[in-house]
């Protein structure tokens, strides 16, 4: 029943996707030349005038301009003309280093704040102040004081991925039933191997599920952090784009921005299968 | 006296009341055991049971008072002195042979991974777990989570083994069949256990010990009596034995009257010396006078042979 299920559901996914292309595709079609011109004067003008075709591109032109660049994705012609593949593994290199960096720093910080009240309220108002902000305002203060953009951009990717994971590190620590501390205490397991062998353990899911918020919003932030820094990755190609009025690269910019953060939230929804303990 | 092993000395637990003074659940409790001995602790709920059990195991400390386990007063929790919790309270993500494992590198940190494999193979044979070793505890019944515990705390060869009501959670056929491992267990190992239950049959048949408090707030034990029945006693015909039921209505009369009015009848109550009585013995008025009072209210219940 499952199986069937699933098969009607892709049934059902790919005749939407049919239904999208066909009205995209017939909204964005020329609808047969719009008047005498001269022939050099419709030249000028293009297909938008001469043949009343849509500014935006249709899944055809998207079509064949995605396949041009998943043939040569790591082409580099100079600083404004850098395959699709280059961009992304900027974008995903500053990513992977914020997020290391947030993983480095939340995780340590979120045991102590999970396991010490104390800390837990000392540290608070800092937290409630700190999280709301939007992590791209930190961007001018990360580019004055550290003085290089891409390094700014790791950054602000680290600041904006520490939060979740800090607050569900501290509050899946904070969580872990009673009884599973008292068979620790019971058999003198020391605070090292207590949290290591009981608490982490017992607040990995609540951790992961952190984490994985984690790098959905630090995959958000990262387009437009590098739209604001410049110079290279996926968000700098948008904006690159936009100013070249390629339309139609936007739009496979956008589709690769999907898919990407699709697959890094899949891969730590795949980390949390592995960590979470049916009971 | 030399022969206490364990020796709760005194001890009380009050917790902050709401109008800035004290509650006191218990106080001035004195109670102490044989090596070897298998105790049990009745009460109803809120006498403070369960708290004198964390306080044995070192998980609660008493706010006056101390305990003394084979000589010593104890500090914190020990490796001597094994719980088996109410709720299994098995590490989830660890097998069977992973959570009694887990006990046994506790206790012996520098064994090898093959020896402590083979000492808790050997407590889960000993619970009858064989063949699930590598099970999740999900993956288990009430009753099998509950040996497991059993085996884990076994498996680190305690002095003392604290039981928090293990078995109320399960059903009556799985109870009956863990207490008779139980039974069988501490009899061979000789194992001193301490345990706190609510029900009377169960301490009738593991207990050598029964202490019987009253209610709480400001609970005290109140006596202390002798199981008199045979050591070879048999869960099957436990009921059929001359002495049971004068010891079962004991018990069940101290719980639905005396435990309530203990505090305002007994004048003369001395925490340091609670009377010991042996219900059925000729020597003990006390016993007597309780089975006399209640087979004269309600004769059929003195009559073991209507009730099986």
């Amino acid at each position: 029943m499952t199986s069937s299920l699933r098969f009607r559901a892709a049934v059902v996914s790919i005749v939407l996707f049919a239904a999208f292309l066909g009205i995209w595709h017939l909204a964005t079609r020329s609808t047969g030349a719009v008047g005498n011109m001269s022939p050099e004067y419709a030249k000028l003008m293009g297909l938008t005038a001469t043949q009343g075709k849509s500014a935006m591109p249709g899944p055809l032109d998207v079509g064949a301009k995605l396949w041009e660049h998943l043939r040569q994705p790591f082409y580099d012609n100079g600083p404004n003309d850098k395959g699709l593949g280059i961009q992304l593994g900027y974008s995903i290199a500053r990513v992977g280093l914020g997020y290391l960096l947030a993983v480095i720093v939340a995780i340590p910080l979120g045991f102590l704040i999970g396991m010490s009240p104390l800390i837990s309220k000392a540290l608070d108002p800092f937290i409630q102040v700190l999280k709301p902000i939007s992590p791209l305002a930190w961007m001018p203060l990360a580019l004055y004081t550290i003085k290089d953009s891409s390094v700014s951009a790791i950054f602000v990717i680290f600041i904006c991925s520490v939060w979740p994971m800090l607050l569900n590190t501290a509050f899946g620590v904070a969580a872990v039933r009673k009884e599973w501390i008292n068979v620790a205490r019971t058999l003198e397991v020391g605070t090292v191997r207590r949290a290591f062998t009981v608490i982490l353990p017992a607040a990995a899911p609540t951790i992961l599920t952190g984490m994985r918020i984690s790098i959905g919003i630090a995959w958000l932030v990262i387009v437009a952090a590098e739209m604001l820094v410049g110079g290279t990755g996926i968000g700098y190609f948008v904006w690159n784009e936009w100013n070249n009025l390629s339309i139609t690269n936007v739009i496979i910019a956008i589709l690769m921005i999907g898919i990407v953060g699709m697959l890094l939230d899949q891969i730590l929804a795949r980390f949390t299968r592995m960590v979470t303990f049916p009971e | 006296m030399t022969d206490k092993f364990i020796s709760i000395e005194g001890i009380a637990r009050r917790y902050p009341g709401a109008g800035g003074g004290e509650t006191t659940i218990f106080e001035d409790l004195w109670l102490s055991m044989k090596r070897g001995e298998f105790g049990c602790v009745i009460g109803h709920s809120g006498c403070g049971k369960t708290t004198v059990l964390n306080i044995l195991a070192g998980l609660d400390q008493p706010s006056e008072g101390a305990v003394i386990v084979d000589g010593q007063a104890i500090e914190g929790t020990s490796l001597d002195r094994a719980v088996i919790f109410q709720s299994h309270a098995l590490l989830p993500w660890r097998t069977v042979l992973g959570n009694v494992a887990y006990a046994v590198t506790s206790k012996w940190r520098n064994w090898d991974r093959a020896k402590v494999k083979a000492h808790a193979q050997k407590f889960i044979d000993l619970v009858g777990l064989t063949g699930s070793e590598h099970k999740r505890p999900s993956e288990l019944s009430g009753g099998m989570k509950q040996r497991v515990g059993i085996a884990r705390a076994l498996s680190i060869t305690p002095k003392i083994m604290l039981m928090d009501e293990p078995f109320s959670a399960l059903d009556a056929l799985t109870r009956g069949t863990l207490q008779d491992e139980v039974r069988r267990i501490c009899l061979e190992t000789g194992q001193t256990a301490f345990m706190i239950t609510h029900d009377v049959d169960e301490a009738i048949y593991l207990a050598d010990k029964i202490f019987l408090m009253t209610n709480g707030p400001g609970a005290v034990l109140a006596e202390i009596v002798e199981n008199p029945l045979p050591k070879d006693r048999g869960r099957i015909d436990l009921h059929r034995h001359p002495l049971y039921y004068a010891l079962r209505n004991h018990i069940v009369d101290f719980l639905v009257s005396r435990s309530k009015t203990f505090a305002a009848t007994v004048t003369d109550y001395d925490p340091r010396n609670v009377p010991v009585v042996r219900p059925g013995k000729p020597e003990l008025v006390v016993a007597a006078e309780a089975e006399d009072s209640i087979e004269a209210s309600w004769p059929s219940v003195a009559r073991p042979s209507t009730s099986a």
